[in-house]
């Protein structure tokens, strides 16, 4: 278990997951696209069967920092270890096969479009050569899962958005993967669609037993899904902790995201004008 | 100052872009040959490439042959070698021209579609999904679609070339009054067999070149909407380019 400090600035709840056995670990973690930098030295462990919710502004690498899990991108330093197997040791072939422990479910989707809903959902269990018949019955139970039976046949691009995302995550739990990663399954989504995929998730918690990373921005869904939280700011985690802890915090960081405000230590390019300064002085 | 830093700039991008092309050639061979192999997916390609194109290629080449007869019977009547021009249309249509026109009309066509297709699915995490269920985007977009193209392109040009000598005979015989049987006489008096087989294999490196170029310019695509627009016009002019640039070289070295 990672003992070090984070930063300065991190207060550290007990943080529920440490005493399970770790399923992933990251290890600072650091990648740079360009001179920007999204990763600078992100450190964090997800127990087994636990989930952890990833919270940050827009724009901050939580799905950089998300796909680094699966081994989609490759960290410019540092290790993500999976059952304790650093992914980035692993041959191509090897880390292929640890994909399907994961079960991603993609921001819109990411359904593939020259198929219908059936042969999305059915594309991960024919990869791995499974009879027909076994498909049909696991397609349906899948999408009966996440509430959305009988659109076998329609396209991706005669679904609404919500719908689109709850058959990408009959496609993430098709093969039976021990990881779930969604990847801000309900940004963009009306606030009613948002708790229902926040209730899938949690069904699908309890019902498959497998340990979850979700990246979002918003507090409810956080509060509603996580076991832990961490918030994601400036390439490194600024809080990792249990939910109450979370909403309770008085760290400054914390603070001003559970408020939404727009001042405060995560506000980079943004900046009050002093009143009376006028546009062009 | 200004010029040299340019012209470094064009130079190293040209190389990255070779790099990238045989890095690239090198994997999509590796994936060829690893299962699990999709039949049904390299059908759909052959199918896109192959008989989609049928009318594209047919009236070009028909035009070509019809052109060709109608400039080569004018010029060569100068000098009363008009018996000629039967023979001078089934050498540059089967060497050069049915190959070359095939391949850039493909390469509009059918290069730009892949570039698009798959610079979509970048953009839209469609090849990010593949990768996370444990499915090499190589092997499952790439290689069925280059395979495609390396095959069907020979066809094409083989369907080419009968038309455009088509071509060039209703223009002969039709319109100019050659007689019809010393004109398809003439056609097959020079032409060999190496002169058909050296334009079907630069038809099948052509098919090579222009599909590989179109799926890299795709997988590669980034920044929206806009980057696939970008990567499909790149598609078409680099995929055309290097067909022109690959057909000196190989006509020259080869043939």
């Amino acid at each position: 278990m990672e003992a070090q400090p984070l930063t300065s600035q991190v207060s550290r709840g007990p943080a529920p997951g440490t005493r399970r056995r770790p399923k992933i670990r990251a290890e600072k973690l650091h990648k740079a696209f360009g001179p920007k930098v999204v990763l600078d030295g992100v450190d964090f462990t997800v127990g087994e069967g636990e989930s952890l919710v990833i919270v940050g502004p827009s724009g901050t690498g939580k799905s950089v920092l998300l796909k680094h899990l699966i081994g989609l991108i490759r960290p410019d330093a540092g290790k993500v270890f999976v059952d304790g197997e650093d992914v980035w040791a692993l041959s191509d072939r090897e880390r292929n096969g640890l994909r399907k422990r994961f079960g991603m479910a993609f921001q819109e989707g990411a359904l593939f479009d020259s198929m219908n809903v059936f042969d999305n959902v059915a594309f991960p269990l024919r990869r791995s050569g499974r009879p027909a018949a076994a498909v049909r019955a696991r397609v349906e139970e899948c999408l009966e899962m996440v509430h959305l039976p009988g659109v076998e046949g329609r396209r991706p691009s005669e679904l609404s958005g919500g719908m689109r995302r709850r058959v990408g995550f009959a496609r993430a739990i098709a093969h039976e993967p021990e990881i779930l990663l969604f990847d801000e399954p309900n940004t963009g989504l009306d606030p009613i669609m948002t708790d229902v995929i926040n209730e899938i998730i949690l069904e699908l918690k309890q019902r498959l037993d497998v340990t979850i990373v979700t990246i979002t921005h918003h507090i409810a869904s956080a509060r509603k899904i996580a076991d832990r939280v961490a918030l994601l700011h400036g390439g490194k985690i600024l809080f990792d902790g249990a939910p109450d802890e979370f909403l309770q915090s008085d760290h400054p960081a914390v603070r001003q995201f559970v408020q939404g405000s727009a001042e405060g230590p995560l506000t980079v390019d943004f900046e009050r004008k002093p009143a009376g300064a006028s546009e062009d002085s | 100052m200004r010029f040299f830093e340019a012209l470094g700039r064009v130079i190293l991008r040209f190389l990255e872009e070779m790099g990238r092309f045989f890095q690239m050639l090198g994997r999509v061979a590796g994936w060829t040959f690893r299962p699990p192999y999709d039949g049904s997916e390299l059908m759909r390609q052959m199918v896109r490439v192959g008989f989609d194109s049928i009318p594209v290629v047919f009236l070009t080449t028909l035009f070509t042959g019809a052109v060709l007869a109608l400039q080569t019977f004018n010029g060569f009547a100068r000098f009363h070698a008009e018996s000629l021009v039967g023979s001078v249309v089934a050498l540059s249509l089967t060497r050069e021209l049915s190959p070359v026109l095939t391949a850039l009309m493909v390469t509009g066509r059918v290069g730009s579609a892949m570039a698009a297709e798959l610079g979509t699915m970048r953009v839209t995490e469609q090849i990010d999904a593949l990768t996370a269920l444990a499915t090499e985007p190589v092997q499952y977009l790439m290689v069925p679609r280059v395979l495609a193209s390396i095959a069907m392109l020979p066809l094409l040009v083989l369907l080419g070339d009968a038309v455009g000598m088509y071509g060039g005979y209703l223009v002969a015989v039709q319109l100019l009054g050659a007689n019809p049987v010393t004109y398809v006489e003439n056609s097959f008096q020079f032409l060999e067999i190496s002169d058909v087989t050296s334009g079907i294999i630069k038809a099948a490196v052509f098919g090579l070149i222009f599909s590989l170029i179109a799926c890299i310019r795709g997988y590669y695509t980034e920044g929206g909407a806009e980057g696939v627009g970008r990567a499909t016009t790149r598609a078409v002019v680099a995929g055309s380019l290097t067909v022109l640039f690959a057909d000196f070289f190989l006509t020259k070295l080869l043939f």
